[in-house]
């Protein structure tokens, strides 16, 4: 009932693959709260959240999908998604969130869209 | 859909803690019990997130995480319908005072999302204060075809 973070350096982008439940709890998005506020404490101001993985969200998920986007926002970096399932994509739709994230289905372009 | 002349009915009640762990246990055994009651993966998962977010409301926003507070959690199917019962030992809450997540002034709220979702996965969703104190939400799968 956890969620795993991986994350990669390719260039300046900084992509952190996400397996797993995000869901309430220390171990869930917590866990990606805190990874969040490690990259911005060490500048790093692109960042591409891969959701490939992710096998379930609940409503603390997204909370934290949007607080990692306006913190990353407010200290003038990015933070984009890619791969978003089908679960994850009709959650973000049916609260009217996907249209504020910047959505990617290929990495390279992704990764291309931050220049 | 469930093809309702194979389902037998069922009925499970809990009394849970107020804890994360709680939240797990009551989302597995409501999945469990709409799986052999036929239902699909797709509603699997909506059982379950509507579940979840019941569970979180009552174990956080009603009981407090209390060891001295109780979750009665029941879950039943039967030939029409998947019902689930959820009660906690809280102070209670305005339903109207809730924001609607969708207005574009709360859309970037980091919470508050939950009833919400519950009621878009559900085919009815009742809440009601019990006089004992606490909060009561019903959740409802109809199993039959409309």
């Amino acid at each position: 009932m956890s969620v795993n973070l991986n994350t990669r350096q390719v260039g300046d982008v900084s992509v952190m693959d996400v397996t797993g439940r995000i869901t309430l709890g220390e171990e869930g998005s917590g866990r990606l709260r805190k990874a969040l506020q490690d990259l911005i404490k060490d500048g790093k101001k692109k960042i591409l959240l891969n959701l490939g993985d992710v096998s379930y969200i609940d409503s603390s998920g997204i909370g934290e999908l949007v607080s990692g986007f306006t913190t990353v926002t407010n200290s003038g970096g990015n933070l984009k998604l890619l791969n978003l399932n089908k679960r994850v994509k009709d959650l973000l739709q049916i609260t009217k969130l996907y249209t504020v994230f910047d959505v990617h289905e290929d990495e390279a372009a992704a990764i291309r869209s931050f220049s | 859909m469930a093809e309702n002349w194979k389902v037998v009915p069922e009925m499970v009640e809990r009394y849970l803690d107020s804890t994360l762990d709680s939240v797990d246990s009551a989302e597995e055994l409501a999945v469990g019990v709409a799986q052999r009651a036929g239902l699909g993966d797709d509603d699997l998962m909506k059982i379950g997130l509507a579940v979840r977010e019941s569970m979180v409301n009552a174990v956080m926003h009603g009981n407090r995480y209390s060891s001295e507070k109780k979750v009665r959690f029941s879950v039943a199917s039967s030939a029409e319908r998947f019902t689930v019962q959820i009660a906690d030992e809280g102070a209670g809450f305005s339903f109207e005072s809730l924001p609607d997540p969708l207005a574009p002034e709360n859309l970037m709220r980091t919470s508050g999302r939950g009833i919400f979702l519950i009621r878009s996965f559900m085919d009815d969703f009742q809440l009601r204060h019990l006089d004992s104190g606490g909060t009561e939400v019903t959740l409802v799968k109809n199993l039959v075809s409309k």
